[in-house]
């Protein structure tokens, strides 16, 4: 079976900046991929290069195999939910869903369209306009609109950016099961680190157009590829070339027996429910986080403590 | 007398003025009599409205209304490609909505007079199609309907473009997108988003352009010829050669109502309450 998607040295030069630089991505059918990275990062300008809106300086994208760069997006089996959703705002939540069936003029439209809403439980609402629904709304009607086309591969560009943070998490919650399913490939483009984690079977870390990692969150998150991937996916304490993760990361009073350490002094802790975190300061002037569970906490402000951590919990770069 | 009232003040003594004390004479004027000498005398008569109805008068009012209604036609023809060229020129959409405007710069008369030479026998045109031995004859391009519709819709043009343009330039380019994006090519998207999307403007210039086409005088009278050929001509002529008053003044209210119907009908729909 092709790939879905085939990302090969595609390259995308905006005047004086490279937005994407030699970005080669392979995705199976029916998965759920992140593309993760801060702002900036080009993961919405390969996102707009796979949905047709922009097309590569250089390089191939495939789609079931077959080449599609070039190719306008009406001419590709992709679809995109965008990221302020773009409803039509003259067409009722209806006749949104049914735009595209109409334009492959479908039998039946409306009652798919329909099937499709009643998909994102939002049936009864049909006939509003788009002014009338509330955000989370408006996001299952996009979502409706590009599923009924049962596209090979759906982009989602920061589509829960524009939510508040408990309707969010619902939606990540929906959307993970909307994909399960519906079977439909879907490349999800976040800066939340927490939202790609969470959700993806796979994804991939951009930083200045590159992919600097493609793989299981779990392997990302434990084994990154290189120091800004430790970076951006939760903090990483720094003992000279090693990197240490906060939770992985002890402290003590006494001087540890066996493993490594270094003095450190105790700047502030911060109290977060289920643990805390201790910020301290090495003697060489680096800062450091120790996450500690909340009934190991014994220690002061300003205290001298011995900062430790597992030879075994060291992450190494070339 | 407080400030807000004060500053209400020149502009209530305009209006009163300029505008309803002579909107007040029209229509005494529209149900007097004629006078021998010109101007107006009693009896109070609705004989000026009945003229109205003669088939020679109401072939000038179908024939202002089709001329106003085929111009607005033209120009939303002529105007819509226009302004989503000028929306989507990028950089140089100032440029090219300075250009529309440019005819303004000028009188409208001058620009009127312009066309005369453009269009006459030994104008701009018959010359060079002479020169050029494709015709062996001058081409009757002034004094007819055409000429009034040609100067109708290069004066009225504009008012189109305008408000179509501030619409199109109001619209979400990601719903250009969204529309590619479920599969319709630019011809649908045309059809489906960006027409429906820019009613209001489409209404608004139509409107902008269709009621003073209606009442226009100027241009059907240096172009169509000296003929009584719309309703401002007839007006005109009333007050001016036939020197009958009260039945220019019956015609000019008949104009103005017809004006403002179109008008209300306009402020009270959707397209006119999403416009402001």
């Amino acid at each position: 079976m092709d790939p879905v998607l085939e990302l090969r040295n595609v390259i995308k030069d905006f005047p004086g900046q490279r937005a994407v630089d030699h970005v080669s991505l392979t995705l199976e059918p029916g998965g759920f991929y992140s593309l993760l990275g801060p702002s900036g990062c080009g993961k919405t300008t390969t996102l707009r290069l796979i949905g047709g809106f922009d097309q590569p300086t250089a390089g191939e994208v495939l789609l079931n195999g077959a080449r599609v760069d070039g190719l306008k997006p009406y001419e590709r089996n992709v679809s995109t939910v965008f990221q302020n959703y773009a409803l039509f705002p003259h067409l009722t939540a209806l006749r949104n869903v049914e735009f595209g069936l109409r334009e492959r003029r479908a039998v039946n439209s409306e009652s798919k369209a329909l099937a499709a809403l009643e998909l994102v439980q939002l049936a009864a609402k049909q006939d509003r306009y788009p002014a009338q629904l509330s955000g989370g709304e408006k996001q299952r009607v996009a979502l409706a609109r590009s599923i009924v086309l049962e596209p090979q591969l759906l982009l989602l560009d920061e589509p829960l950016a524009a939510l508040d943070p408990k309707l969010r998490k619902q939606m990540r919650a929906e959307l993970k099961a909307m994909q399960r399913k519906t079977g439909i490939a879907f490349l999800f483009v976040t800066h939340d680190q927490e939202e790609a984690l969470s959700l993806s079977d796979k994804l991939a870390v951009m930083n200045q157009g590159r992919i600097e990692q493609f793989g299981t969150p779990m392997d990302v998150y434990l084994r990154p590829a290189t120091p800004f991937v430790a970076g951006f996916l939760g903090a990483i304490n720094w003992f000279g070339k090693a990197g240490v993760r906060p939770e992985s990361t002890r402290i003590s009073h006494e001087i540890p027996e066996g493993v490594p350490w270094r003095r450190a002094a105790v700047e502030s802790t911060l109290f977060l429910g289920n643990c805390v975190h201790l910020n301290a300061l090495l003697e060489n002037g680096d800062r450091v986080i120790a996450e500690v569970p909340r009934d190991h906490h014994t220690f002061q402000e300003g205290e001298s403590v011995c900062i430790h951590w597992r030879p075994a919990d060291e992450l190494h770069f070339e | 007398m407080n400030l807000r009232r004060l500053c209400l003040l020149p502009a209530r003594l305009w209006t009163a003025l300029f505008f309803a004390i002579p909107l007040a004479i029209v229509v005494a004027y529209s149900f007097l009599t004629r006078g021998d000498y010109g101007g107006v005398e009693q009896p109070w008569t609705l004989e000026n409205y009945q003229r109205l109805a003669d088939p020679l008068y109401l072939a000038i009012l179908w024939r202002s209304v089709w001329i106003a209604a085929l111009a607005t036609a033209l120009c939303a023809l002529l105007g819509f490609p226009l302004a989503l060229f000028i929306v989507r020129a990028g950089a140089r959409r100032n440029l090219y909505l300075q250009l529309v405007l440019l005819p303004f710069w000028t009188s409208f008369l001058v620009r009127t007079y312009a066309w005369l030479f453009i269009l006459r026998d030994t104008g701009l045109i018959n010359t060079m199609l002479l020169s050029l031995h494709l015709i062996r004859t001058p081409l009757q391009l002034l004094y007819n309907e055409g000429a009034v519709l040609t100067g109708l819709v290069y004066n009225f043009l504009p008012f189109f473009v305008l408000p179509v343009y501030a619409t199109l330039e109001r619209l979400d380019p990601a719903l250009l997108e969204a529309a590619a994006d479920l599969g319709a090519r630019p011809f649908a998207t045309l059809r489906r988003v960006i027409i429906p999307l820019s009613t209001p403007g489409i209404v608004a210039g139509s409107v902008l352009v269709f009621i003073p086409c209606l009442g226009a005088y100027l241009t059907p009278d240096l172009l169509g010829g000296g003929k009584s050929v719309m309703l401002g001509n007839l007006v005109q002529n009333q007050f001016t050669t036939a020197r009958d008053w009260p039945f220019g003044s019956a015609a000019s209210l008949i104009l103005m109502l017809a004006s403002a119907i179109l008008l209300i009908l306009l402020m009270r729909s959707r397209a006119a309450r999403e416009l402001m």
